[in-house]
């Protein structure tokens, strides 16, 4: 599903984030990536994405090299996977419906498809009820799950997460991650990047601890690591 | 693009419009007194221009023939004019003819009537293309039996200059003026996109193209443009249709008309349009692109 050789990323300023990473994450698997802030999380997720570009190195998702695509690939190599953060990206003027059509609407779906769609992934994520209503008038969890329905409603293979539960109290962490778990028994890949030590711990997977732009741990069902 | 998209983008487009009332009205504000500017400057411009061309075409030479020579020298000078390649006519005016004219011009009681007429026969010589005047009057000049060969030397000259450094003078205001007006779409539209940055990054995040992410702000620019182009048309096609219908009455007859006023105008008005639409999306186009590198 994700592959990775050899990428390097240098940013303009000659800081080198990630200094030769090689990985591979197959189809359905779930995995944390742990380590320090700064260590290169952020990049090593972004590049999946392509948020940003690494410097050198292959990358490749669903057998397509990503290192390679013009600009104009990449929205649809976005098509293909969902991504969450920790501060949800929510539209504060759209409700929550407007919220995860979105993501369908910009890549031009059919508005009967669009409806049946999110009330699907809505009541999948337990928000059916709350379709109506604005961000800021959700608790933290539920606007992430907005994010997570937005992420999911258009069937990629693979969900890319950046800590999202950071902004989360431990409960309501959890009820994210039961959601994040179920989401994978479907067949999806989670790709999430924590902090949660108690998470990591708990809910047993795959960990790839990244320190100083290395990958220094790869271990299926490992801990967390670290004291922080 | 789909129809629904299409529609989208347009719906979206007015919506931010209106959202940033004070902005689009300084923008369009901004467009209108460009072009208002441009479209009086371009109807005087076109117009001097054609009176220049009028002139010059009307432009002929005046061949004075010796006084001594006969009647068969100022044919043979008739004939050797007519047959290059250059004239197109050639007039035989006698000193009668030119006493005439001469009265006509300063009144029955010029005192030339009183004596003897002083004035010499002339061959009125026109060349095929006004541009070769000069050198038809060089090559007259060498033949027999021609005195002196005037023609409106240097008054062309100084009117084409006249009509050059005015275009000049014009072009270099009009520039700074089309760059101002883009400068002030391009600064409206940034406000509207800072104020929605987030959302262009979700687009992006989501997988909307650029293209897509891009159209409805491409839309509010021209739209504003082509709101900023409305004042201008309509002001210069009434303007230019009322000087016009006041001044032809007093130029009949004369060498030098104005433009007709059909199709004239409405080239004038496309053109203006053409602008309002350019500075528009050249505006919002320059402050889009900042926003798509997500």
């Amino acid at each position: 599903m994700i592959e990775m050789k050899n990428v390097v990323k240098k940013y303009p300023n000659g800081v080198a984030a990630v200094k030769g990473l090689n990985i591979e994450i197959k189809q359905g698997e779930f995995v944390y990536i742990v380590g320090p802030s700064g260590a290169g999380k952020s990049t090593f997720i972004k590049m999946m994405y392509r948020e940003e570009q690494a410097t050198s190195g292959e990358i490749k998702v669903d057998g397509t090299n990503i290192t390679a695509l013009k600009s104009k690939e990449i929205p649809y190599l976005r098509r293909t996977m969902g991504v969450v953060f920790q501060d949800f990206k929510l539209l504060p003027r759209k409700n929550v419906f407007e919220n995860v059509a979105f993501a369908l609407e910009v890549i031009e779906q059919d508005k009967e498809d669009i409806r049946k769609r999110v009330m699907e992934v809505l009541k999948l994520v337990g928000l059916q009820k709350k379709a109506r209503m604005f961000p800021d008038e959700l608790s933290g969890g539920e606007q992430q799950r907005v994010a997570i329905a937005r992420s999911i409603v258009n069937k990629p293979k693979v969900v890319i997460a950046d800590e999202p539960t950071g902004n989360l109290d431990p409960e309501t962490s959890w009820d994210i991650m039961r959601l994040f778990d179920e989401i994978n028994s479907g067949g999806t890949t989670i790709i999430m990047a924590t902090h949660n030590r108690e998470i990591v711990n708990t809910m047993r997977k795959r960990v790839i601890a990244i320190e100083n732009g290395q990958i220094v741990r790869d271990e299926r069902g490992g801990d967390y690591g670290y004291e922080f | 693009m789909n129809f629904k998209t299409a529609k989208r983008h347009v719906k979206e487009s007015f919506t931010t419009m209106s959202r940033n009332r004070w902005m689009s009205f300084a923008s369009i504000s901004a467009v209108t007194v460009t072009l208002l500017l441009v479209g009086v400057f371009l109807v005087i411009m076109l117009n001097l221009n054609k009176v220049a061309s009028d002139i010059e075409n009307d432009v002929e030479i005046k061949v004075l023939i010796d006084l001594g020579v006969n009647e068969t020298t100022e044919l043979k000078l008739q004939q050797q004019i007519e047959n290059m390649p250059d004239v197109e006519s050639v007039i035989y005016s006698s000193k009668k003819q030119e006493l005439v004219k001469v009265q006509k011009d300063f009144g029955k009681d010029f005192e030339l009537t009183q004596q003897e007429n002083p004035l010499k026969n002339i061959l009125y010589v026109k060349a095929a293309d006004p541009k070769k005047t000069e050198a038809v009057a060089k090559s007259i000049e060498k033949l027999e039996g021609a005195s002196e060969v005037k023609y409106g030397k240097g008054k062309i000259e100084k009117l084409f200059s006249f009509v050059d450094t005015g275009r000049n003078a014009g072009i270099v205001l009009i520039i700074a003026l089309l760059l101002m007006a883009t400068f002030l779409i391009s600064n409206t539209i940034k406000i509207t996109i800072t104020a929605r940055k987030t959302e262009i990054e979700i687009m992006k995040l989501v997988g909307a193209t650029n293209s897509f992410v891009r159209t409805p702000f491409i839309l509010e620019g021209m739209w504003l443009g082509v709101i900023g182009a409305i004042f201008p048309i309509g002001i210069i096609t009434a303007l230019y249709s009322s000087i016009h219908s006041a001044l032809e009455p007093k130029l009949t007859g004369e060498i030098a008309q104005l433009l007709d006023v059909m199709p004239f105008i409405l080239q004038v008005d496309a053109l203006l349009l053409l602008m309002g639409v350019l500075i528009g999306v050249i505006g919002s186009f320059l402050s889009v692109r900042k926003f798509l590198k997500v």
